[in-house]
């Protein structure tokens, strides 16, 4: 479905990802680690289309198209999800009103009617159900005075009304308590069917005790230094990203 | 191509739709310039009681010893009033037979905006069947508010039928002498609108349907007027959302509102006038004089409007609040992108006891545009307790616009509490960013920023226009974001 070669990426000149190869199956779960400032954010990005960074060598095929050749637009049409690490406010637009813009955008563009009125809330109440948002979030403007945990859960509510084929979660575990982040991965998990994959960025191991990843990569320094299974990020939460950087420092010596 | 754009627009500004507001007049045309003959040309093709042409060539005096006026934000070319055309013939004859002939761009606009099939070929200077929809539809609404004793009419037909009210009203709230472009209105205006609410009366339409259709037609200098009396309410729609191409390049109209004790009028107005091309040329310059009086106690009008054409606006939708209790509210979203350039803003003149007012403001910036809001709070000696709150706030697009605010405030007794905000943001590129990955293109993700910005005031509208407006709003700002 996605396949990441040798992907270089820079901002102003500097190199942030360097060489880095990913592929990425229907029906799979991947978990990305590693420290901060290793690129883990601006895979996340590229991939999803942010004009901010300069690619530089490498190429990203998502269901067999050259991801490059489409705007970020098109990309999100395609069913690629990006949930954001940092969830934007949009004052005075609401989530309901959001989402049924983005979905008949979407339907607009794989040949479909737009839904009505009703149809729109139905599936509505169907997601929120779902997800477990019982407040009226849809009616609040977009992560308007939104609290952390809210704006995650947003940004799941989302992903279950767009039904991506490809979901990228930018490191949505981080700052939820443990109810929140229960939801959260609850929420992932439901979502989760043969024809779709997920790539879940995060810091921390304690996400994946709920969500249960096929493969676990460590990305460090712009490259996947490791990979291996759940494991291998037990491993990790146990030595600490020292013991990455100390073997990584052993190999290049 | 320019050539043949410019003929469309003569040909769009030329349309004529005969069924709605209508002056009965054979007409022929004034010779350029501005002389007292033409005033009295003017008067007597109209058939104007003589008190008109009194008020008419007072006016024309009046305006005569003053200078145009140069404190507003904004500039242009100076403007050769001998030169303009003050009294011209009917529009030309529809030119086109059907859709296909006309100007594909304009109609992708009007398709954006949802107007009916009907009213596209209106607008769009297209001949229409004289069995279209519209004109049933306006006899009913006709009858329907002459069960109600309203008087909705053109001012040229009260002139004739209503001249006590007229004379009455008239001026009594921008007299002649107001400034510059009120009295040239007051000396040469072509028609206009009238409409009054009897005693009690609670009037049971929108006055809206026929201004989509008359909009095209209406005149240079325009004038309306409307009386609202004891304890009637109504609420008026002006203007149009589709795109109004004229060659006539000066617009200065008066409004004037009198709303009598425990009187209620809400005045909504899209402006959408043509705004020139890129480079801003041969826009309408757009300086209109708009006020309102709440005469009587527990009276109360409002201004919602929501501005996105014209080269120029130049415009403060004003009201004074003299009677006691009295409500005074100013909703607007004004929109620049390219080169126009808006001055705008109110006026609330607070006279009576426990007067109070609201004013909300949100201007948007694209392009090279620039935008200013310029407004008064007045509280008199008497206006005990009186209270306003006003909020501005501005949007900009890109870096290359500019947003402006000229509040002056002018509080006259000790109780009265006037409060002031203001804001200036930006469309974030993370904003963006956020819409593009949900899969809404930039156009989409313009439009639904701004539409959110300014919902506090979308939402003052009447239900049909908001829905209009909003789509405007979104084409307005259309490459205005590189």
């Amino acid at each position: 479905m996605l396949r990441v070669k040798n992907l270089t990426v820079s901002i102003h000149g500097k190199p942030i990802i360097k060489g880095l190869n990913l592929e990425v199956n229907e029906g799979e779960v991947h978990a990305i680690m590693g420290p901060n400032g290793s690129g883990k954010s601006t895979l996340a990005s590229v991939i999803a289309g942010h004009k901010m960074f300069d690619v530089d060598k490498g190429e990203i095929s998502y269901m067999g198209k050259n991801i490059f050749d489409m705007p970020a637009e098109t990309r999100a049409r395609e069913g690629i999800f990006l949930g954001f690490q940092y969830p934007v406010e949009i004052p005075g637009v609401s989530i309901a009103n959001f989402m049924r813009t983005a979905i008949n955008e979407k339907r607009k563009y794989l040949g479909l009617d737009p839904l009505t009125g009703a149809e729109f809330l139905k599936l509505m109440e169907e997601k929120k159900k779902m997800v477990e948002i019982h407040s009226k979030l849809a009616n609040r403007s977009v992560n308007e005075g939104f609290s952390g945990g809210e704006k995650k859960k947003n940004e799941i509510f989302q992903m279950a009304m767009l039904e991506p084929r490809l979901a990228i979660l930018d490191e949505t575990d981080s700052g939820l308590d443990i109810d929140a982040l229960k939801v959260v991965a609850n929420g992932v998990n439901k979502l989760r069917r043969k024809d779709n994959a997920t790539v879940l960025i995060t810091h921390y191991q304690r996400l994946l005790d709920y969500i249960v990843p096929d493969f676990v990569h460590i990305l460090y320094d712009g490259r996947i230094i490791k990979s291996g299974n759940k494991e291998l990020a037990m491993e990790l939460e146990e030595k600490g990203y020292d013991w990455i950087r100390k073997e990584t420092a052993t190999g290049a010596a | 191509m320019a050539d043949k754009n410019d003929n469309i627009l003569e040909e769009v500004s030329g349309s004529e739709y005969k069924y709605g507001f209508y002056t009965d007049i054979e007409m022929d045309q004034a010779p350029p310039g501005l002389t007292e003959d033409t005033i009295r040309f003017i008067s007597a093709k109209k058939n104007e009681p003589g008190f008109m042409l009194a008020f008419r060539l007072k006016a024309f005096r009046h305006w005569k010893t003053l200078k145009e006026p140069d404190w507003a934000h904004v500039a242009y070319p100076p403007i050769n009033y001998q030169d303009l055309i003050y009294y011209s013939a009917p529009r030309k004859r529809p030119k086109y037979d059907n859709l296909d002939e006309v100007d594909p761009e304009l109609l992708e606009t009007f398709e954006k905006l949802g107007i009916p099939l009907d009213e596209q070929k209106m607008l769009a200077g297209v001949a229409v069947d004289a069995v279209m929809d519209s004109v049933s539809v306006g006899s009913t609404f006709k009858k329907t508010l002459a069960e109600h004793g309203v008087i909705f009419c053109s001012f040229s037909e009260a002139l004739q039928k209503h001249p006590d009210l007229i004379k009455k009203y008239m001026g009594s709230v921008v007299p002649y002498t107001d400034n510059y472009f009120a009295s040239l209105n007051s000396a040469v205006f072509s028609d206009g609108s009238f409409a009054y609410i009897p005693r009690g009366v609670r009037c049971p339409l929108e006055l809206s349907t026929y201004f989509r259709i008359n909009a095209a037609n209406t005149g240079q200098f325009e004038r309306t007027l409307i009386i609202a009396e004891e304890g009637s309410y109504v609420s008026y729609m002006e203007g149009c959302t589709a795109p109004i191409r004229d060659e006539n390049q000066l617009h200065a109209a008066i409004v004037e509102i009198i709303a009598h004790k425990d009187a209620e009028v809400k005045y909504s107005t899209v402006q959408n006038w043509w705004p020139g091309d890129k480079e801003g040329k041969g826009g309408v310059y757009n300086f209109v004089t708009k006020r309102g009086i709440c005469e009587g106690d527990n009276a109360k009008i409002s201004w919602t409007q929501v501005e996105t054409g014209s080269a120029i606006t130049w415009k403060y939708p004003s009201l004074i609040l003299k009677g006691n209790n009295t409500i005074g509210e100013f909703y607007s979203v004004a929109v620049t992108n390219n080169k126009q350039q808006a001055d705008t803003g109110t006026k609330m003149i607070h006279l009576g006891k426990n007067t109070r007012s609201t004013i909300i403001s949100k201007g948007i910036s694209g392009g090279q545009s620039n935008n200013s809001y310029r407004g008064l709070v007045k509280t008199g000696r008497k206006a005990e307790n009186a209270r306003n709150f006003s909020q501005c706030d501005s949007l900009l697009l890109g870096d290359q616009c500019g947003a402006h605010t000229f509040p002056y405030i002018d509080v006259g007794n000790r109780s009265s509490i006037v409060e002031h905000e203001a804001t200036t943001s930006k469309i974030s590129e993370d904003q963006l960013f956020y819409c593009l990955q949900r899969g809404i293109d930039m156009e989409g993700a313009i439009g639904l920023i701004v539409n959110g910005y300014a919902k506090d005031v979308l939402s003052k509208l009447p239900m049909e226009f908001a829905v209009e407006a909003q789509k405007l709003l979104s084409i307005s700002l259309e490459g205005s974001i590189g």
